[in-house]
Order: structure tokens, then C-alpha cells, then sequence
């Protein structure tokens, strides 16, 4: 007979097991492609697949060779980062009037702004891919920080919402007396109250925007495509230059996989429109 | 909201004894920039598309635009390629919803069950994938995993004397399921993961005070807890299930034949493969209706919780 | 100088008054309470004095100055929170100066106000930090520093004290009527607790369903209660209510039929009601005795007690299934089921007409 403790103690052992099994077999694509990144090419497609090699850094060292990696991390970076603070600029004050100074439309607005989420962008990929053709935005970073921007609006109004949502509006009634404008109620007082909620806000419209990959394919080909699309075209390959493929996969996710690493927590809020905290 | 006009303090310092115009209400004034530009962002195109639905609109001719009323849809609906695409959208998302929900809660239910060693790091290993761009991890699976001479499972079903499977060219669908799924499992994970944490401990003593076991605990008191967080996963995951493309486009390009083409690569193909514009507006559409449909089902479950919890 | 008048002022929220046309004259230096049940309308009275919530129709006017429509900023009044409302993210010091730093006051200056703010509320020591690392008292200290510093015509005050254990709610309570008679100022103070309204205020307003029930100094509302609300409301325990009819009316007296079976008789002037007419007693605690059988007027049967050493406050039901609190000594105690005789002093009942309203009293008011 075990006693209480005993038991305790195998059921967590148990169950620490079977969530690392899992945990493996789910990380394990991940995994793989770290490991494949380290290999020679020829290593890379040896069968049966090598766990023991010797790791080389060559991939990395010529991560440039096949095709100009830095130019499209540039336009990833740019355009993520553009997009994001262009967001932020229209959600902070739309979410600030939405939580602070509720109607009977407010929610109405909130849930209309989700809607927008559920239209389909093949629903207007035509017309946009004409108009951005109109334009001469066709492979234009600024067509896709335009775009960007509006798709995750509704998200990042929604997230924002929730974490001044969070505030005690008694705070900000207690500037207004102390003789605060809107402007300095929103600057000094509010925006540094919710600064945590706001990074991870544009942590998450940075993770959207980088993994964006329908308007990335569809609207640009060189001169602006982003890591999405340089990825994209190695669906094709020209020989097999997979260990050089997973070099640069590898690249393009470690920022953002690091990222959500870190505000995993914080991204639930957003991610679930603010149902789960 | 409810006032007309609206006046900064700093506006009114200028006019220091007619004040009559309210101050507090700079409600409509910052939110439209963002309703307008969602409007027009979904006006506009709409509308073209509209438009477009409704003429002979090929790129490869033009000049021709006549009105042709529905026929396009027509000969959207009509053809082969819809059919499969409608049917393997609907499978497509079907699948991965039940695949990540019910995973999702069994394996958020054994992380939560007991303290283990290293939790932590299970947790961050369970949700990264979902970080991992679409094109990378479509490409990942192609090449590292599915791929009949040097993927993973080709080493394994060698391993066990079994013949390995093309998977991407025999079971394209399920293949991309697959790589889906493996997406937005972890999604699932997280949102539940979290939400069980907020389940009520004292409610559990209660419980096991009255005599139920885990089984109980988890069906009665659990599982209950968990329908919002389940409901936000459904409805997040259903708004970009339906326009899975990436990872159809990097993988399969929708073959053999229209075996994995879901609606979001059918158009795509129409539009900017074939040139078919007013085809591609009219699927465009009917993508958009059959979006609505499911965003109507899934507002009226859900959406009232969304809000109504402040 | 700051003298307050409001005028009819009428607010409500998608259709719903809260507020039901209230006038009220607020006098320089004066501390004047709100005190009402909850959802009476007391807090928002005070947010639409400092213009946190849109007046819908009537006006305010501070120093003859018409403020209905100005902004919180612009009225010069300070107000201390139920929750306190410290901005998290800045220190004591911080939050002490943010409101002079809006008005860009010299460093000198700012920096004189808030040290004597500090000093007067023994804040010193913890100018630097922030308000996470406050007790709950010195939270509310600071609070109140903010309003100091700013030298306002009137200081708001919502509940201030409802977020404190009780020993600090009664310390609390004393440093406020200090600071009261030391900055020589004008507070208005919402509070549900009539203690706090009893032993701070200058003058009580009490509010009831968005209207002003009575006005006046703690003890004429205790003493003269002018209806049935204001009645149940002030003291602890509550006064206790008996329903009778008028037997006779006489111009300095009246005859009560009570329906728990006896008869009083009345040194109240209640003309203007006619004989027959349903009115209601009302008679504190202190103002009935227990007696032997024979002199009393009415048996009661005694029902819990509570002993709180100096008093004992007996719980008793009469005839008529109605509940009265008596105050004895501290040493007695009944039994519960004991049957008692109670005597009532007439001179201090009250008597209410069939709407609630005080029936008056010529002689106490003359005496």
C-alpha cells in the first residue's frame, strides 16, 4: 500500500513523463529543423536521417549566398515594425473612447470591429491586387503596412481595450481634476499605467505581422517581399538545398519564437480578444 | 458618444465663459479614424468585388467587360474545382477545430494535473510552434518530415520494414491537416492552459471533499469552466481556417488535381494564375458568404461573453 | 472663499434620474456629509460638483460663478477617492506635485507645498516611493496630501474611509476633523455610514432615491428627524417604529391607539390630522426604560441581547409581531423569551402621518 505522499509523488512522475513525450514529439519539426541547419547539405539528405554529425556553421556563414536574406529580413523588419506603430497610433485613442467613455454603441463597435476580422481576404484579394496595381504598390513595402495595419486593428483595438479596461477609471477622473488635458491624461497618466499591456500589444501585432503570409505572396516578388516570401520560394527548389532552407527558416523564426517565448503569457489576453486572463 | 460636439480642455481655455459645448465626450472623435478606415477597408474592395462578380473581367482580354449578371457564379459553383474546394475547406477546418480542441484540452488537463519536473519548459516546447511562420513549418513538413527519401516518417516506416508513403502526392489533405494542426494546437494549448489556471482551487476542494474523483472533477467542474476559452479557440481558429493559404501554396499547390484545394487557393488560382478576374470575384464571394455564415453561428454563441465579462 | 449653491440639479442615465432636482447651499469653511443608502444618488451629487458626470438640467454655482458646464480641470476643486486613485506608476512625491506640475508652478514652490503637505500628514519618510509599497492608510494619507497641495476652494471626499480596517477608519475619522479646523476648509464628504456623518459634519445633507430628505446639524436631524427616513436611518441601533391611529387631538397633545395594544398619550401638536388617521410611532432605543409590572405601559417578550459592556441592547417583540431595541444597563440582561413591561418618554417619541412626514413639536422646540 503507498502511502499519500508516495502516491503523489508517482502520479507526478507519471505525468511529468507523459508530458515530455508530448511536448517532444510536438516540438520536434522545430527541432530537427535547428538540427538540419547545422549539417552539411549532403548530410542533410542522407537516409536514414543523422542525429550524430558534425555540425558545421557554413549554412549560416553563406546564408546570403542563394539568395539576399538581409534584403528581405530589412523588409520584415520594416514593415512589421511600421505596420505595428501605425496600429497602435489609431487603437490607442479608439480603445481609450471605448473604455473610458462607453455608449450604448460601444460595443456594438467592438464586436462589428471583429467582424471585419472574419472576411475572408481572398474575399478582396482581386480588388486590392488592382488597386495596389493602380497605385504602382504593387511590391511595395507601404501596400503591405497599409494592409497589415487594418487587419490587425480590430485585434490590437481589442487588446488594448482589455488592458485599459483593467484600469481604474477613478485614476484618470483624479488627473482630469488635478487639471490634466485629454492629451496629458493619455501621455502622463494612462499610457504609463498600461505600458506592460501595451508591449506585449505590439509584441503580438509584431508576431502577426512578420508570420503574415497571404498578402506577402500575393502582393509582392522581390524588391519588397518579406521572409515569408523568401521561404515561399524554396518550395521549388532548384536542387535540394535543404540544410541552406532550414539555415535561413531558422533565422526568420528565432526572433519571433523568442518573443513569444517571453510574453507568452501576456499574448493569451490579446489572442482570446481579452476572454481568458 | 452622446453629444454633438466635442471640445478638448485646451479648447476651452480660449473661450473661458461660454462653455456650453460638452467636454466629455471625445468618444465618436477617436474612435473613427479607426471605424473609417475598417469601413473603407471593407467597403471598398467589397464593393469592387462585387462589381467585378458581375461583368466578363479577364485580364488576358481585355476591353471585354460586358455585364454578364450571375454567370460567373455560375460557372464558379457549376465547376469541378468548387465542389472540392467547398468540400475540402469544411474538412479542412473541421478537422483541425476537433483535432486542437480536444487535444488541446486533454493535454492543458495533464500540464495542469500535477507539479512535474521541467513544466515550464514543456509548457514554452507545447506552444512554439504556433510562432513558427506558415511558410517555414509548411516547407519544414515538406521537406524534413513528410518527404518519401529522407523525411522523418519515410526513416520510420523503414525502420519498421514498411514501405514509406509519398505523403504530399497519396494523402495531400490529410498532410496539410496535419501541418495545420500542428500549427494551431499549440494556440489551443495556451488559451486553455491559462483559463484552467483561473479555475476556482477552493471549488475543487470542495469537490474532492464531496467525494469526487479527478474523472468527476474534470467532467463536472473543468470541462464546464473551460466552454468560454473553448468557444474563443473555435471562433479564433474558424476566422483563419478558412483562409488557409500558405501553407497549400508552399506545399501542394492544391494537387494532385483539386485534392487539397480549399476555396482561399481555388481563388487564388482563378485570379492571378488564370487571369480570371470576374470568376475569381465571384468565388471571392461566395468565400465571404460562406464566412459570414459561420461568423453569424459563432458572434451569437460567443460574442455576448466577449463583452458582457466587464 | 467658497461658497456652493446648486440649483434644481437633475442627472440621468438613459432615462433613469438619478439625481431629482436637489437644491443645496454649501457655506464657506463648512463640513458638510452626504449620507445615504447606497444607489441614493450621494456619490454622483458629488461627481457632478466636480464635474466628473454632465449635469442634465439645473445649475451649480461655485462663488457666484456659474461651474454646470466647466471642466474638472477649471473648478479648483480637489477630490480624495473611494479607492484613492494614486497614480501607480508615480512616486508619493510624484503623485503629490503631478497637479502642480500640470499648472507649471515654480520648482521652488512645488517643492514647498508638497513638504508641508507631507509634513502634515507625516508622509516624509515616504516621498520616494511608490504606491504599491504604501500601507492601506498611508495610501489614503496621500490621497488626501494630493488634495492639499493644490489649496483648493472645496476638497470632494467619496468614502474615503470605506477601504480601511476599523481601528483605522476611527483614527482616520479624528485626523480628518482635525484637518478640517486646521486648513480652515471647505469638504464636502459622501459617506453611507451615519457615524462618520454624526461625528464629522457641520451640517448633514441626507439624500434618499436622487432627492434631499432633510437638512441640518447632526443632532437636530437626530433629535428632529423631519420623516420616517431620515428616523430610521440616523442612530444605531435604529429607532423603533409602532403603527397606531389618532384617538384624540388636542392643540399641545394627542392620544396614540397603538396596534400592539396600548395607548400613549402625546405632548405633540398634531393638528392638522383628524382623529382615526394612521400615523406611526417612533422611539429610540434610549428613550424606553424597562420597569417592574404594574407601571409600565406595554408587555414585551424579550428576544436576543446584545452586551457590549457599557449598555446592553435588548431586542423585544410587542403584541403586534413589531420589533423595538431597548437600551438598560450594561449588567442587565433577559433572558430570551422573558416577558418585560416597557415605559415609554413621551417627550422624546416621534410621530409620523400616514406619508411619513414628522407631525411637528411645538414644546421641545420651544424649550
Amino acid at each position: 500500500m503507498l502511502t499519500l505522499k508516495q502516491s503523489r509523488r508517482l502520479q507526478s512522475l507519471i505525468i511529468g513523463a507523459l508530458a515530455w513525450a508530448i511536448a517532444a514529439v510536438i516540438f520536434f519539426p522545430i527541432f530537427w529543423m535547428v538540427l538540419t541547419s547545422l549539417k552539411t547539405e549532403i548530410d542533410a539528405f542522407a537516409t536514414p536521417p543523422q542525429f550524430i554529425f558534425t555540425p558545421t556553421l557554413e549554412n549560416y556563414l553563406h546564408i546570403n549566398e542563394r539568395s539576399d536574406y538581409f534584403a528581405f529580413a530589412w523588409n520584415s523588419v520594416l514593415i512589421s515594425v511600421s505596420a505595428t506603430l501605425l496600429c497602435m497610433c489609431l487603437a490607442v485613442p479608439a480603445a481609450y473612447s471605448m473604455a473610458f467613455f462607453e455608449t450604448r454603441h460601444t460595443k456594438r463597435t467592438l464586436l462589428w470591429m471583429l467582424s471585419t476580422k472574419m472576411l475572408p481576404p481572398v474575399g478582396v484579394l482581386v480588388p486590392i491586387y488592382l488597386l495596389a496595381k493602380q497605385f504602382g504598390l504593387l511590391d511595395s513595402r507601404l501596400a503591405l503596412i497599409i494592409i497589415y495595419t487594418l487587419i490587425n486593428l480590430p485585434i490590437i483595438v481589442w487588446m488594448v481595450y482589455t488592458y485599459f479596461k483593467d484600469i481604474p477609471v477613478d485614476i484618470l477622473e483624479a488627473a482630469r481634476l488635478d487639471g490634466a488635458t485629454t492629451w496629458q491624461e493619455i501621455v502622463r497618466v494612462l499610457l504609463p499605467i498600461a505600458r506592460g499591456g501595451l508591449a506585449s500589444t505590439m509584441l503580438l501585432s509584431l508576431i502577426l505581422c512578420w508570420n503574415e503570409a497571404f498578402w506577402s505572396l500575393n502582393l509582392t516578388s522581390s524588391a519588397a517581399a518579406p521572409l515569408t516570401a523568401l521561404v515561399a520560394s524554396y518550395s521549388s527548389p532548384e536542387g535540394l538545398f535543404w540544410a541552406k532552407l532550414s539555415a535561413v527558416s531558422t533565422l526568420a523564426c528565432a526572433p519571433i519564437l523568442i518573443f513569444g517565448w517571453i510574453s507568452q503569457k501576456q499574448l493569451v489576453r490579446g489572442l482570446s480578444f481579452g476572454a481568458v486572463k | 458618444m452622446n453629444s454633438p460636439a466635442i471640445d478638448t480642455p485646451a479648447a476651452q481655455a480660449s473661450t473661458p465663459v461660454a462653455h456650453k459645448p460638452r467636454r466629455l465626450a471625445p468618444g465618436w472623435f477617436l474612435v473613427s479614424p479607426s471605424v473609417a478606415l475598417l469601413l473603407i477597408w471593407m467597403i471598398v474592395p467589397l464593393g469592387m468585388t462585387v462589381y467585378f462578380s458581375l461583368i466578363r473581367y479577364n485580364l488576358l482580354y481585355p476591353g471585354e467587360n460586358d455585364f454578364v449578371g450571375l454567370e460567373n457564379f455560375e460557372y464558379f459553383v457549376t465547376d469541378a474545382a468548387f465542389l472540392s474546394g467547398a468540400g475540402n475547406t469544411l474538412l479542412l477546418v473541421g478537422s483541425v477545430l476537433l483535432i486542437s480542441v480536444v487535444l488541446g484540452v486533454l493535454i492543458s488537463a495533464l500540464l495542469e494535473a500535477s507539479e512535474f519536473f521541467g513544466r515550464g519548459i514543456v509548457r514554452v516546447l507545447l506552444i512554439s510552434p504556433f510562432f513558427i511562420m506558415p511558410t517555414v513549418s509548411a516547407l519544414l513538413w515538406k521537406n524534413l518530415i513528410f518527404h518519401p527519401v529522407s523525411g522523418i516518417l519515410a526513416a520510420i516506416w523503414q525502420f519498421f520494414g514498411a514501405q514509406p508513403v509519398d505523403w504530399l502526392a497519396h494523402h495531400p489533405l490529410f498532410s496539410i491537416i496535419m501541418i495545420v494542426s500542428w500549427q494551431w494546437l499549440p494556440f489551443a494549448i495556451l488559451i486553455l492552459m491559462t483559463a484552467m489556471q483561473s479555475l476556482d482551487q477552493e471549488q475543487k476542494e470542495a469537490a474532492r471533499l464531496d467525494g469526487a474523483g479527478p474523472i468527476a472533477i474534470f467532467w463536472h467542474l473543468t470541462l464546464p469552466h473551460l466552454a468560454r476559452p473553448i468557444a474563443v479557440v473555435v471562433m479564433i481558429e474558424t476566422i483563419f481556417l478558412l483562409s488557409v493559404f500558405a501553407e497549400i501554396y508552399t506545399t501542394t499547390s492544391g494537387g494532385p488535381g483539386y485534392e487539397s484545394t480549399n476555396l482561399a487557393y481555388l481563388i487564388y488560382t482563378q485570379a492571378l494564375l488564370q487571369f480570371d478576374v470576374g470568376m475569381a470575384s465571384a468565388g471571392g464571394l461566395i468565400a465571404v458568404v460562406i464566412a459570414n455564415i459561420a461568423a453569424i453561428v459563432l458572434i451569437r454563441m460567443i460574442g455576448k461573453n466577449l463583452t458582457d465579462k466587464q | 472663499m467658497a461658497d456652493l449653491k446648486i440649483r434644481n440639479l437633475q442627472k440621468g442615465f438613459d432615462g433613469t434620474a438619478i439625481i431629482k432636482g436637489v437644491d443645496l447651499d454649501i457655506r464657506d469653511r463648512e463640513f458638510v456629509v452626504f449620507v445615504g443608502p447606497s444607489g441614493c444618488g450621494k456619490s454622483t451629487l458629488l461627481r457632478l460638483i466636480a464635474g466628473l458626470e454632465e449635469v442634465s438640467s439645473g445649475h451649480i454655482e461655485l462663488d457666484g460663478q456659474d461651474i454646470t458646464d466647466m471642466a474638472p480641470a477649471r473648478r479648483d476643486l480637489a477630490m480624495v477617492f473611494q479607492t484613492y486613485a494614486l497614480y501607480p506608476h508615480m512616486t508619493v512625491r510624484k503623485n503629490l506635485s503631478f497637479a502642480l506640475d500640470l499648472a507649471r508652478v515654480g520648482k521652488q514652490e512645488i517643492e514647498a507645498k508638497v513638504a508641508n503637505a507631507a509634513r502634515i500628514l507625516q508622509l516624509d519618510a515616504l516621498l520616494e516611493r511608490k504606491p504599491k509599497q504604501l500601507s492601506g492608510g498611508q495610501r489614503q494619507r496621500v490621497a488626501i496630501g494630493r488634495a492639499i497641495v493644490r489649496n483648493p476652494k472645496i476638497f470632494l471626499f467619496d468614502e474615503p474611509l470605506s477601504n480601511l480596517d476599523a481601528a483605522l477608519r476611527v483614527q482616520t475619522r479624528l485626523e480628518l476633523a482635525r484637518l478640517h479646523k486646521d486648513l480652515q476648509a471647505t469638504m464636502i464628504y459622501v459617506t453611507h455610514d451615519q457615524v462618520e456623518a454624526m461625528t464629522l459634519a457641520d451640517k448633514v445633507v441626507v439624500l434618499n432615491g436622487g432627492r434631499v430628505e432633510q437638512v441640518g446639524s447632526p443632532l437636530e436631524l437626530y433629535h428632529h428627524p423631519a420623516n420616517l427616513f431620515v428616523a430610521g436611518f440616523l442612530g444605531t441601533p435604529k429607532m423603533g417604529f409602532l403603527r397606531g391611529t389618532l384617538n384624540r387631538v388636542e392643540a399641545d397633545n394627542c392620544d396614540v391607539q397603538l396596534e400592539c395594544g396600548t395607548h400613549l398619550t402625546l405632548p405633540l401638536s398634531a393638528a392638522g390630522l383628524s382623529v382615526g388617521s394612521t400615523v406611526t410611532l417612533g422611539v429610540r432605543p434610549e428613550h424606553l426604560n424597562v420597569v417592574s409590572t404594574g407601571n409600565g405601559r406595554m408587555q414585551v417578550t424579550a428576544d436576543v441581547s446584545e452586551r457590549l459592556g457599557s449598555d446592553t441592547f435588548c431586542h423585544v417583540s410587542c403584541a403586534s409581531g413589531e420589533m423595538l431595541t431597548v437600551r438598560v444597563r450594561g449588567d442587565f440582561a433577559p433572558r430570551y423569551g422573558d416577558t418585560l413591561t416597557l415605559d415609554f418618554d413621551t417627550a422624546h417619541c416621534h410621530l409620523f402621518d400616514a406619508d411619513g412626514q414628522a407631525v411637528a413639536k411645538p414644546l421641545q422646540q420651544a424649550a
